[in-house]
């Protein structure tokens, strides 16, 4: 089976070692992964922003470079829902590229969510001593049904206990460019979701999306926490936990 | 009422440090949030088809009004004319205040009690009566409260002063009425129901808004739980029905599906206190009712939306779930919006009904998180419409210049691979000197709004794709990730 990483531009900018936990997962679950070299980003932030040429463009560039694949696989809910839910809609006027946009919408899937239903894992290479409290991120909850999914990963995960916090399902208030259009409204919605996880008492904050993760570390760190670690499921679910250094 | 719209950020940091509407806000949110999820867990377990199912059936109900309204409209009028009413239409705020003060002017009227109509708020009714020497006596609490309190606008559709706590209501009322400071709730209601007594048996004219206006029999239907409701429409001699065109249903089976729906979404309640059914004027047998009933059917920006890539807007029941579910109202308040509506459905409407130009901020002002668009009784996807205004402001070049240029070179940008690849190069290794070795930015230049609140977490060194490539070249050590 033949799979392509879409890294997603944060991950690729903030936190490669995302995107090399989606492979590590991707082939021990037996795939063949290619990441193809010339991706950038979904266009996501144009399409939120208003900006739907900017939207468009984007799309179908994604689209030519990932539609000879069988599956397309995003370490992100947000940005795997702009593929599978909003690419037909920007289309709606160019019947060619519909189709090719509705084509690749159906093989397209965030990572946890095609590991459990699609590949149906049974183990992950995984190990992490101590207890994790799970965030739902609103764009993969509720467009793509992501909720379940991690969990039951991550209780394959050896070692792991999971510590459901209050009000999972509350957003982070990250928002994309919301986070800085409203930075005051963003960061006081932050400290509340933050309020509700360290309530969990857990070692660390997981979620699948990088913004929402950046969000509540940065308000986490701002509030004082220093102990609470946030990490993004792949990282858990593969084994790599954290902020390791760079090989030259 | 004017719309303060356009300073939504500097309201909304003003709401932000109020200590006392924060915990005021934060108890609202754990009240009505939770109300609604038990009674949709009550329903969903009574077994025959749920909620969801529900409200399916309540989108197709309003669906079904909308893609006809004038054919509705006009059975409504006739219906309604049939039984006695008289039905007038107002293009906007001007009319409907022209229309009532005619009639009142006609009946010799000089107080007029009020139950709770949000177009007097956008019409901003009760300024206009007290110009014409009409006194106007609102007589739901929560806009009671509101109105002795200097009259300050509602922060919420259904708990108009949900902003306000015991305290605070304590306090007001022991100045207005001045009798002793109570502080228990029943004891300050029964001295707000002696003050109204008065007025509802003194009042000529009764105003009142719709919840619903029944095509088949010409009714309007009220859903309340306090009962003002009723002595507003029965005991004046005049009553006037204040009510936008949309809120028209066809039938009374209709009308008894949305029931299941506006309560359990508003308040968690199976059914609200009172629901009241008001058909024409009182006849030769009736004991009470008004000699006159008036119907002033208003557009005011409505009918502009009908075929439009906004019509789902329409379906709005007025059940104020979306705005309790929404993070950012919970956070703010309803006063930040600035108009008559709050939250996801008043950022919605705001835009549309007082001019796009006049509230920039609001359809900008939501995560998108959806918790709004999967509480919706009706099914309107909000975040999708949010995101429509936000495209009609970048077609209207109302965008500002800076927003614009980002977008468009960070968009240029990214469909440049090669270039893209050298810029984040660059700009990750910016950030890593920012961070001087820490695991995070406490001040980013580049985006002050996030550090002002939160620290920015630092990048881990090179990109991805740098990385990727490293690992993948035979003569290049590979990197600790795999």
């Amino acid at each position: 089976m033949k799979v392509a990483l879409f890294v997603t531009c944060l991950v690729d900018l903030m936190r490669p070692s995302i995107g090399f936990a989606a492979i590590r997962l991707l082939e021990a679950a037996g795939c063949e992964v290619s990441v193809p070299a010339s991706q950038t980003c979904c266009g996501q932030p144009a399409f939120n922003s208003g900006d739907r040429a900017a939207a468009t463009a984007l799309a179908k560039k994604l689209i030519a470079e990932f539609e000879h694949f069988d599956y397309l696989i995003a370490p992100s809910g947000s940005c795997a829902d702009q593929i599978r839910t909003e690419y037909p809609g920007l289309f709606a006027d160019d019947p060619a590229w519909r189709q090719r946009a509705e084509a690749l919408a159906a093989r397209s899937w965030e990572l946890t969510r095609f590991l459990v239903d699609v590949l149906k894992v049974d183990a992950v290479p995984g190990r992490f001593d101590g207890s994790v409290t799970y965030h739902d991120s609103c764009t993969g909850l509720r467009s793509l049904g992501i909720k379940t999914q991690p969990r039951q990963l991550l209780a394959k995960v050896a070692g792991l206990e999971l510590k459901e916090m209050p009000e999972s399902e509350a957003c982070c208030g990250f928002g994309g460019t919301f986070s800085v259009k409203f930075g005051n409204i963003s960061a006081a919605i932050a400290e509340k979701k933050c309020v509700n996880a360290q309530a969990a008492n857990a070692d660390a904050v997981v979620g699948g999306d990088l913004g929402c993760l950046m969000n509540i570390e940065g308000k986490l760190r701002r509030m004082g926490d220093e102990t609470t670690r946030v990490l993004h499921v792949a990282e858990v679910l593969a084994g790599i936990n954290g902020r390791l250094g760079m090989g030259d | 009422m004017q719309s303060q719209s356009m300073f939504f950020k500097a309201r909304a940091g003003e709401k932000l440090a109020d200590i006392r509407l924060q915990k005021n806000l934060a108890g609202l949110k754990d009240k009505f949030v939770g109300m609604r999820a038990r009674a949709v867990t009550a329903y969903d377990s009574d077994g025959e088809a749920g909620f969801e199912a529900l409200r399916d059936a309540g989108a197709e109900i309003r669906d079904r009004v909308l893609d006809n309204l004038d054919v509705w409209l006009e059975l409504f009028e006739a219906n309604a004319e049939k039984r006695g009413a008289t039905v007038l239409w107002a293009r906007d705020g001007k009319e409907i205040c022209e229309h009532v003060i005619a009639i009142a002017k006609q009946h010799g009227v000089k107080k007029v009690a009020k139950s709770k109509s949000m177009l007097s708020e956008e019409a901003q009714l009760n300024v206009a009566l007290l110009a014409a020497g009409i006194q106007p006596v609102e007589t739901d609490l929560g806009e009671y409260i509101l109105q002795i309190a200097d009259n300050e606008p509602p922060s919420h559709i259904l708990a108009p002063a949900a902003h306000k706590n015991l305290d605070e209501v304590a306090d007001l009322f022991a100045a207005v009425h001045k009798t002793p400071r109570k502080t228990e709730i029943p004891a300050l209601t029964r001295e707000a129901r002696e003050v109204l007594r008065e007025h509802f048996l003194t009042a000529e004219m009764g105003i009142s808004g719709g919840n619903f206006l029944i095509a088949e029999t010409g009714s309007v239907a009220l859903v309340t739980n306090e009962g003002n409701g009723r002595m507003v429409t029965t005991l004046p001699k005049v009553h006037v029905v204040i009510t936008g065109i949309e809120k028209i249903v066809p039938t009374l089976e209709d009308f008894a599906t949305l029931m299941r729906l506006l309560p359990r979404s508003a308040t968690g309640q199976e059914i609200s206190n009172y629901v009241s059914m008001l058909t024409g004027v009182k006849g030769a047998a009736d004991p009470d009712g008004p000699e006159q009933m008036v119907f002033i059917l208003v557009d005011n920006g409505r009918a502009g939306l009908v075929g439009s890539e906004f019509q789902e807007m329409l379906r709005c029941i007025r059940c104020g779930a979306c705005m309790n579910h929404c993070p950012v109202y919970q956070t703010v308040g309803g006063h930040a919006y600035g108009w008559v509506y709050p939250g996801p459905m008043g950022s919605v409407l705001t835009p549309l009904y007082t001019g796009i130009e006049s509230a920039l901020d609001l359809p900008h002002a939501a995560t998108l998180c959806n918790q709004c668009g999967v509480v919706c009784p009706v099914r309107i996807p909000l975040p999708d419409l949010l995101r429509k205004l936000r495209e009609k402001q970048t077609v209207a070049g109302l965008r500002p210049w800076s927003e614009r240029f980002a977008l468009s070179a960070w968009a240029w940008l990214a469909q440049q691979p090669k270039l893209y690849a050298l810029a984040t190069r660059l700009g990750v290794r910016y950030l890593n000197w920012l961070a001087g070795g820490r695991d995070r930015i406490a001040v980013l230049g580049l985006a002050p709004a996030w550090t002002e609140g939160r620290d920015f977490p630092a990048p881990q060194g090179r990109t991805f794709r740098e990385l990727y490539k490293m690992q993948t070249t035979k003569f290049t050590k590979g990197t600790k990730f795999l």
